[in-house]
Parts: structure tokens; C-alpha cells; sequence
């Protein structure tokens, strides 16, 4: 007998373009649906066709967003998955796969033959496989069948009623074969299911950081495709259209960040999105910004380097890059969302901050955060109308007027009776060339001082598990965040107290009497801990342990579990 | 517009110039600002957008609107702004190494592209700024720093690449004939589409070759039976190197890239506002 009354891990796992992202894309939607508290996370390899891609899909009594290497119930839609997910298997793992192709049959623990094909193949075309597995799933969890067989039809409507009809007939097989199956292997689930996760928004981190960029004002975005900062671009390309969203697909990195600090110069709110690779190429334009004080957003969504590295895994390893890019000194701020809220919450604020101090902002992601599916309930998500921080020029305008917190007015071209002049040269205070000492010493001080107001204004980090009253500060930034929190959860030390940061830099000054008295721990994906480098560089705090990982894998909760056990 | 009349385009007098003496800009940049002032453009309403080098100063010369930005770049952010408000004119001006070498792929692509701005490059053969090396437009043979023993690869030549590229409106101007190439830089402006000049002007210090004389004896203006809408004869006419032809080489009326991409005048994007119900909605997408 095995029952399931808290947690359940399901893995799909097959080659690229064999449908394992049509399965989850249902699969995830239905038990949304019918109640269930939902995520995903996918790894796939960087490939059109073939190789193992697979995803994890994971339904949990409490709100559990992070990735397990456990593996409950395996459906492997061809051969090679099972040798590719081996060292995720136990004993307890069922392996749902048809026999004829998952050579490792005869030596699994608990195999169960599941004709896919053979059911799709009654329905008229193989093609219905991935219908027929979705139904198996959804027929072992006791599922309401009318709610899968009205999202199907949704789903496929645009291909016409006979395609609704076979996919429907198809996952009728499956359900039925599943529900006997759970009968037969004893299977019993018990997930909680609650009305209030079927309002919730089903949104992975491109959509997060999308709908963040459009409640924070975005509407230009000129970018060259790059896993796996292109879902943000492909986004905006799909859902800003009616918001006026500008986008323009550049010859290249280098002219896509010139040419949205020029739309910003003209009065837009412009990003780029890339990877780090790409963003190797805008650094140019990091320093340009930073001197002609011009706003702008840029997205970098992480994966493991140097140069091509991996380019569908996940890393978080430029946070360097993003605090030491362009040449010279210029304030800018770094902000590292952890789950689809903070993406919306940080990506918006990212607008306003880049546009209130005149500066370049980042936003890191990575792979699995912007890959990673879950559900958020809207009252999470607070709207405003973002503040333009810009102003109708009079006709003695100076662009680079010198003031006491260092932000000048911020006019542009078209708006008013003066002339807005930005200029790479060091320049006065009208935007002209200069090469005065004077002039200079004054403009860095201008520059430069905004970023104390700027680290007065940073995000406090989250506080998670009786953070106050732990003895060792356990740090996290970025994807880490839910990974963190799930560990800490099972762990339950006193000890232990997880603090979390959603804004890398600049550091609010608070934070250091938040970690005074504490033992620091520092989880990052990455080889050398480079956030616990800032953190040592920034607040002078000593680190105690670095807890890092940069094989291209995010971290799962179980190697979290384990090594904050030696601490509690 | 006021009832003023023109408007100027000046510098407040005593405003510092960093060119040399006798410097092909210095005719340039008033051609530039009386055909502006003729145009009846009002500096607020036009932006000059260049790269770096000594051509790409003329902006700091100008009293207009200006992005000064990064050698090789002043097309993106010359499209960018354009996109962020089309009611303003827009003119990206800088020399041949900016715009021919760092900036050619950018080149290439805003000619696909086709945004309403006029590209001014002057074209004096030579790196100026940083003291005489060889320019993308440099001719074979041209002794200088790093090439002692001449220039060894074959000129860049914009005039054929435009064409092939079936750029909107193609010419080239001689710095020597304020008058013509004034008249050419009316048209360009007024044109609606990519519009490239190139101008000869000659670098009295670093290249003694092509000088005002060597441009004059190498140039020809095109008939006035020319017929610059006929693409292959342009092709023919810019790939003429011995004697290089003047004026219009070739026009082709295009969509522009702001009426592609649906941009409308009347909201430039400063003036736009978040619609938070349709973001509501779009959240709601998602339930």
C-alpha cells in the first residue's frame, strides 16, 4: 500500500518534442482545477529533437515550490528515461512506461506496463499518447473527470471538434486504466484540495517578470533571443501589443541596449532581455547608461557559463558580472526575485527604480526560476499606476543640473521649451563635452551619491523560520528562496533561521543588524559564493559556511535537508 | 512655430570647438545647421544622435536635442528614440569609421529596418581622433600608422552596399560644394524613410591624399536625366570608383519601420499610461 497525503512527485520524462511539455501544460492546468496545490520545474537539453528532457510536477499539502530529486511516480514516454532519471529512483518509485520500450523493465521495483500507445492507437493516431497519459495520472489521483474533459476541450478547440472527440475518448482510456491501477497497486491519495487554489494564477517566472514589467510601465523592449532570457521578450512580443509595448528583435545585444537607452532618452520605459552570454555584449551600454544617467531595466536570466557553458540549466553565477559590468564607477541596482510574486512585485519596482534615480537596474533570474510553474493568488499581487519621474522642460533646461541628493530633473527631447543634450564625455551640467577637473570631481559626486539613498530604499531581505531568535543566519537570494524555505521547514531547528534576499545590491544598511550576533550560511548556485563575497565586501560580516552547487542543477530540497541537519 | 521665423541652430557664441583648423567638419556642420534652419525645424522638436570621433562632436555644436552616445552606435539609439516619439526628427551623424566600422552591422540592419531618420556620415577617409589610422573607407595603397606600407584591403564601399541593401534613399555629397550639398541634405531630411548621405570632406592633418582638390578631380555629378529609381543603374553608378558620382543615387519609397511596428504620433511613449484594468484582465488570463 502506498498512500500519498502530503506530497507527491510526479516526473514526465522523454525526448524533445515527444509532447512531455503538452502533457505538463494539462496535466498542470487540470490539477490547478480541481483544487490541488501545484509546481512545476522542468531540466531539458539544448536540443529541438530527441535526447531526455524531463519535468517535475509536484502536488503538496503545504505551499511546497521547490524541486525534489525524490521521484514518486515515473512516466517515461520512451526508452532513454530511466537510465537518465536512475540516480533520482528508489524502491519506491513507480514507473509508469510501456514495456516494449523501457529496456530496464524486468529489473524495476514496481513497473507498471502502461499501453499509451496502444490506447491512442485505438483512438486513431499515436499522437493522443500524451492525452492518454494525463488521463492515467489523473485517474490514480481520483480526479474529477468532467473537469479534465472541459479543459480538453478548451485546450484543443482551435483544431476542431473531431480533435476534441479523440482526445477526450483517449483520456477516458487512460483515466479508466489509471483509476484500476491505483486500485490494483493499492495506491492511495490523499492530497488536500482547496476551492481557493482553482482561482489562483498558474504563472511561470517569464510570465512573472512579464506581468512585472508591464505593471511597472514597461513599453519598449528591444532584445536578441537568447535562452532563457528570451521568454520575457516573447512575452512582452504576445501581451504588451495592447499595453503599447514596443518591441523590436535586434541585430545583436550590443544595438539592442543602445537602442533602448535611446527610446528611454525619448521618455520610454525600455528594457533588454538576455542571458549572460548576451548581456557580455551590452556591458557598453551599462557604462553609457550609467553616465548619461538614462534608465533602463535589464533582464539577465541566468545559466551556467563561461562563454556557451549549459545553455538550458540553471546558475547563478553573474551576479558578479551585473555588479562590476561597464567600465568606470556608476550607481545601479540588482534585484533577485525568488517566486513568481516577488517576480511581478520586484520586476515593477525595478522600472520605478531605474527611472527615480537615473540609473541602470538589473533583474537576475535564472533557468529554473523562469521555468518553474505555480500557482499565486491574485490579492498577492498589489497594482499601481507607475509614477513617471519625468518632467516638461523649461527653456533654460539643463540637463545635468547639479542638486543636493544628485538626481537632476529628468527632461526629455519634444516635452517643453528646452534642449535635452546626453553625452557619453564627461560633460557639464547643459549635457555639453567638458575636460574641466572641476566639472568632473563634481559630476562623479553627483553620480555617485545617489546610491546611499538608494541602499536607504533597498528591499529588506525576508525573514523565514523564527529568523530572530536563530543562532545561524541561513542566506539565500534569487531562485533559492521557496528551496530555502522548504528545508528549513522539514529540518525544524531552532537554530536555524533562513533570510532571504529578493534585492542583491545595493544592501540596505539595516541588514547588518539583522545578521549581527549570527553564525552566516550562504546557499547559492554557484562555485565560489559570490553573494557571500558582497555580503563580506559590503557589511564586513564573516561567512561561515558556503553552501554551493553549480552543476547546472538547481538545488533540491532533500542535499538542503541533509547538510542543515550537521548545523541544527 | 513661432511667427519668429527660423530658427538657429548656433552655439552660444565662444562655445569651444575641438576640431583642427581648416577641418572639413567645420563646412559640414553649417551646411547641417542652415538646412535645418531652412527646413523650418525647430531645435526641441530634433534630436542629433552620433558615436564618437571628431565628426561625431558636431552635435555638441548644434543647438538641438542630442544623444552623444558610443562609437559605433548612434543608429540603435537613433531607431530608439524614433520609436519612443516619431514626432521628432531624427538625425544620426558621425564619421565613416564609426558608422562604416564599429557601427556596419547596425547599418546593415537599420536600412532592413527602415525607420524615418536621416544618416548623415562624414566621409574623409581617415581616423581622426585617435590620429590617422586607416578608416573602412581608407583607399588601397594609404600609408598610415599601422599600415606603413599602404592599406592592403579594398575600401568599404557604402554607396553599393546601401543599394544592395535596397536602402530608401541613398546619396553622396562633396563638402567642397557647400550649395549641392546642401540641396542634397534638404532632400534627405524631407524624405520619409532610412536616408543615407555620405559626404566627402577631407582630414587636412592626417590624410594628405584625399584632399578638397582630390575629391573635386574624383567626383562627377549625376545628369539630370539620372534616374534614381532604377535600382541596377544605381548599383552600376556606385560601384564606379575612379570617378565617384554626386547627388541621388538611388530612392525606393518603402514602408517605414514606426508604421510597421503600428506606432502611432499621437501618443509618443512619454505620454503613455498603464492601463491597470487591461492588466487585471491579462492577469486573470492566467487563473
Amino acid at each position: 500500500m502506498r498512500h500519498f497525503y502530503n506530497d507527491l512527485s510526479i516526473v514526465l520524462g522523454g525526448a524533445a518534442g515527444q509532447g512531455v511539455q503538452t502533457v505538463e501544460a494539462i496535466l498542470m492546468a487540470v490539477l490547478k482545477r480541481e483544487g490541488y496545490q501545484v509546481f512545476a520545474c522542468k531540466e531539458y537539453m539544448s536540443r529541438v529533437r530527441g535526447g531526455s528532457n524531463s519535468t517535475e510536477v509536484r502536488l503538496s499539502s503545504k505551499k511546497h515550490r521547490s524541486y525534489v530529486r525524490r521521484i514518486d511516480f515515473l512516466f517515461a514516454m520512451d526508452g532513454n528515461v530511466v537510465a537518465h532519471l536512475s540516480d533520482r529512483m528508489s524502491d519506491k518509485t513507480i514507473v509508469f512506461g510501456e514495456r516494449e520500450r523501457i529496456k530496464e523493465s524486468p529489473d524495476l521495483p514496481h513497473f507498471v506496463d502502461t499501453p499509451m500507445t496502444k490506447f491512442a492507437n485505438e483512438v486513431g493516431n499515436p499522437i493522443f499518447a500524451n492525452t492518454v497519459a494525463v488521463g492515467v495520472i489523473l485517474g490514480i489521483l481520483g480526479a474529477e473527470e468532467t473537469v479534465f474533459h472541459a479543459y480538453l476541450r478548451e485546450f484543443f478547440a482551435r483544431k476542431g471538434e473531431e480533435v476534441v472527440e479523440k482526445n477526450i475518448e483517449a483520456a477516458k482510456k487512460g483515466f479508466r486504466f489509471g483509476k484500476n491501477i491505483a486500485y490494483q497497486e493499492d495506491i492511495e491519495i490523499g492530497l488536500p484540495r482547496d476551492e481557493k487554489y482553482t482561482k489562483e494564477l498558474l504563472i511561470d517566472g517569464h510570465t512573472a517578470l512579464g506581468l512585472g514589467a508591464i505593471a511597472g510601465g514597461c513599453d519598449f523592449i528591444s532584445s536578441y533571443p537568447m535562452s532563457p532570457g528570451t521568454g520575457v521578450l516573447t512575452f512582452l512580443a504576445e501581451k504588451g501589443g495592447e499595453f503599447g509595448v514596443v518591441v523590436d528583435q535586434a541585430e545583436d545585444e550590443i544595438s539592442a541596449i543602445n537602442m533602448a537607452l535611446g527610446a528611454s532618452y525619448a521618455g520610454a520605459r525600455a528594457m533588454v532581455s538576455t542571458s549572460g552570454g548576451g548581456f557580455d555584449l551590452m556591458q557598453e551600454g551599462m557604462s553609457l547608461a550609467g553616465i548619461i544617467e538614462t534608465p533602463i531595466v535589464v533582464h539577465i536570466g541566468m545559466r551556467p557559463g563561461p562563454a556557451t557553458g549549459l545553455p538550458t540549466k540553471t546558475e547563478q553565477a553573474d551576479l558578479n558580472l551585473a555588479l562590476y559590468a561597464g567600465h568606470g564607477e556608476f550607481p545601479r541596482a540588482i534585484y533577485a526575485p525568488g517566486t513568481p510574486e516577488e517576480g511581478i512585485a520586484m520586476m515593477s519596482r525595478a522600472f520605478d527604480t531605474a527611472d527615480r534615480y537615473q540609473i541602470p537596474v538589473f533583474m537576475l533570474s535564472d533557468q529554473y526560476f523562469l521555468d518553474s510553474l505555480s500557482g499565486i493568488s491574485e490579492s498577492s499581487i498589489a497594482l499601481s499606476r507607475p509614477k513617471k519621474h519625468i518632467v516638461e522642460t523649461g527653456a533654460d533646461y539643463a540637463r545635468y543640473r547639479l542638486t543636493k541628493d544628485g538626481i537632476s530633473p529628468r527632461g526629455i527631447p519634444g516635452w517643453g521649451q528646452g534642449i535635452v543634450k546626453v553625452d557619453s564625455d564627461e560633460h557639464d551640467e547643459t549635457g555639453h563635452i567638458t575636460e574641466s577637473y572641476e566639472i568632473r570631481e563634481k559630476m562623479m559626486e553627483k553620480r555617485m551619491k545617489r546610491l546611499s539613498a538608494m541602499a536607504k530604499d533597498a528591499v529588506m531581505p525576508t525573514e523565514m523560520d523564527n529568523y530572530a531568535d536563530a543562532e545561524i543566519a541561513v542566506v539565500s537570494w534569487g531562485s533559492n528562496r521557496s528551496v530555502l524555505d522548504e528545508s528549513l521547514g522539514a529540518v525544524r531547528s531552532k537554530k536555524l533561521g533562513g533570510l532571504h534576499f529578493a534585492q542583491v545590491y545595493p544592501i540596505n544598511p539595516k541588514v547588518k543588524d539583522l545578521l549581527k550576533g549570527k553564525k552566516i550560511i550562504v546557499v547559492e548556485n554557484n562555485h565560489r559564493g559570490q553573494f557571500a563575497d558582497l555580503l563580506v565586501r559590503e557589511l564586513g560580516v564573516k561567512i561561515s559556511k558556503r553552501i554551493l552547487k553549480s552543476t547546472g542543477e538547481p538545488f533540491a530540497v532533500e542535499e538542503l535537508v541533509d547538510t542543515f541537519k550537521q548545523y541544527a | 512655430m513661432p511667427e519668429t521665423g527660423k530658427k538657429n541652430f548656433d552655439m552660444p557664441h565662444g562655445t569651444d570647438i575641438a576640431w583642427c583648423p581648416a577641418c572639413g567638419n567645420f563646412p559640414l556642420l553649417n551646411v547641417v545647421k542652415q538646412t535645418l534652419s531652412e527646413l523650418g525645424l525647430d531645435p526641441k522638436d530634433l534630436v542629433l544622435v552620433s558615436g564618437i570621433g571628431q565628426a561625431a562632436k558636431t552635435p555638441q555644436y548644434v543647438n538641438a536635442n542630442m544623444f552623444n552616445g558610443l562609437h559605433g552606435r548612434a543608429l540603435p539609439a537613433a531607431v530608439g528614440i524614433k520609436l519612443a516619439n516619431r514626432n521628432l526628427t531624427v538625425v544620426a551623424e558621425s564619421g565613416d569609421g564609426d558608422m562604416y566600422g564599429e557601427g556596419g552591422n547596425h547599418l546593415t540592419h537599420t536600412i532592413r529596418r527602415n525607420p524615418d531618420i536621416t544618416n548623415i556620415v562624414h566621409n574623409n577617409m581617415i581616423y581622426g581622433l585617435t590620429k590617422g589610422q586607416a578608416s573602412p573607407t581608407s583607399s588601397l595603397g594609404l600609408r598610415n600608422p599601422i599600415q606603413p606600407n599602404g592599406v592592403v584591403v579594398d575600401p568599404f564601399n557604402p554607396m553599393a552596399v546601401a543599394v544592395a541593401l535596397d536602402a530608401s534613399f541613398v546619396a553622396r555629397a562633396n563638402i567642397g560644394d557647400i550649395l549641392q550639398t546642401k540641396a542634397i541634405l534638404k532632400q534627405a531630411l524631407e524624405w520619409k524613410g532610412y536616408a543615407l548621405v555620405d559626404v566627402f570632406q577631407p582630414c587636412v592633418v592626417f590624410n594628405k591624399v584625399n584632399t578638397y582638390e582630390w575629391f573635386k578631380e574624383h567626383t562627377y555629378y549625376l545628369p539630370d536625366d539620372y534616374d534614381p529609381t532604377d535600382r541596377q543603374a544605381a548599383f552600376a553608378k556606385a560601384c564606379e570608383t575612379e570617378k565617384m558620382p554626386l547627388g541621388i543615387l538611388y530612392k525606393h519609397e518603402r514602408p517605414i519601420y514606426e508604421d510597421e511596428l503600428g506606432i502611432k504620433a499621437d501618443t509618443p511613449l512619454y505620454r503613455q499610461e498603464l492601463d491597470t484594468e487591461k492588466l487585471e484582465a491579462l492577469m486573470k488570463s492566467f487563473v
